[in-house]
């Protein structure tokens, strides 16, 4: 079982994201610079935060050019998980891998705080296992993490359960004080229809140790790994 | 031969800086503006391929790249 973490000029999480999978939860994991072509023997990939190609234009505009995108998209349509934690999400975004864009936050400021989500239908590699309304502590740092799509693609989402997060107060309630961003139904991390492609702003690599100040994000990167062990050969 | 592109919000798209620099229009005591939206504005040079074959060029890198028609619109000017 090997796990991807892609690197493009600008990203910062990779790291964070190679810790997390490698020492904390124990799977074997191997950077990929995105110049590569592709992820032939690895079963899930990560795309890590950052400032890829420093936003220029939109923020994953240009990463999403990039050769390996070519290759996560094959490997995303063969079903393998694809998770994207914040830039990672907005990478996926313009790629097209996911439905909707992110806009600047309604604050017009940088949000770097913990957050509370709620877990919508655990369908997703990531979230199996963690039942619908869990509540998460995991923490968010961006400037572009507004969520918006037109209300036929978000009723869409909804109806197909592809919302995998809310933001919400730390009882659960979805509500506009506890949404940091200003997206549209405090959406804070969606998955492709098959569910196989996770994008989300919080980073959960972040607080996959008590020592970080929550272990909340391990739980996405377990549920990966039960994921992967149970999955037909 | 030159080109321009203007890329923006499209209506109904939240646009935080437009509304903050209009506060701070009112604050300067610039009155009577009712709405600001903030673009891009790009110029580019091109070889001379004549303006049809430009603009077919340039809508496809607008829609492929330089502007993301999920939340904005775009607008190509050729000469000038």
């Amino acid at each position: 079982m090997k796990t991807a973490v892609l690197v493009f000029p600008g990203s910062n999480c990779d790291h964070d994201a190679y810790h997390a999978l490698k020492r904390v939860v124990g799977v074997d994991a191997e950077f990929v610079w995105h110049k590569r072509s592709s992820l032939d023997g690895f079963d899930a990939v990560v795309i890590p935060g950052g400032f890829t190609y420093g936003d220029y234009l939109r923020t994953g505009a240009m990463a999403k050019l990039s050769p390996v995108m070519g290759a996560v998209r094959r490997f995303a349509e063969s079903g393998g998980p694809v998770l994207g934690i914040c830039n990672g999400f907005q990478i996926l975004l313009e790629a097209g891998l996911l439905p909707g864009a992110m806009i600047v936050n309604d604050s017009l400021r940088f949000v770097c705080d913990y957050v509370h989500l709620r877990a919508g239908a655990d369908r997703t590699p990531f979230t199996r296992g963690i039942p619908e309304g869990t509540i998460l502590k995991i923490p968010v740092a961006h400037y572009q993490g507004n969520y918006f799509a037109d209300e036929e693609t978000l009723s869409c989402l909804e109806e197909r359960g592809q919302v995998v997060f809310r933001y919400c107060d730390p009882q659960g309630n979805v509500t506009r004080e506890s949404n940091p961003n200003g997206s549209a139904r405090n959406i804070a991390g969606i998955c492709s229809e098959g569910g196989n492609v996770l994008g989300m702003m919080p980073h959960p690599e972040r607080c996959a140790e008590e020592a970080l100040g929550s272990a909340d994000g391990r739980r996405l990167f377990d549920a990966m790994v039960a994921w992967l062990g149970e999955r037909p050969a | 031969m030159k080109a321009k592109i203007h890329v923006t919000l499209k209506r109904g798209v939240l646009d935080p800086q437009g509304k903050a620099i209009r506060a701070s229009l009112s604050h300067l005591g610039i009155d009577g503006v009712e709405d600001v939206r903030v673009g891009k504005f790009m110029e580019i040079t091109l070889k001379e391929i004549g303006a049809e074959e430009a603009r077919r060029r340039l809508d496809e890198a607008c829609r492929r790249l330089l502007a993301n028609t999920v939340i904005e619109e775009y607008r190509i000017e050729i000469g000038g």
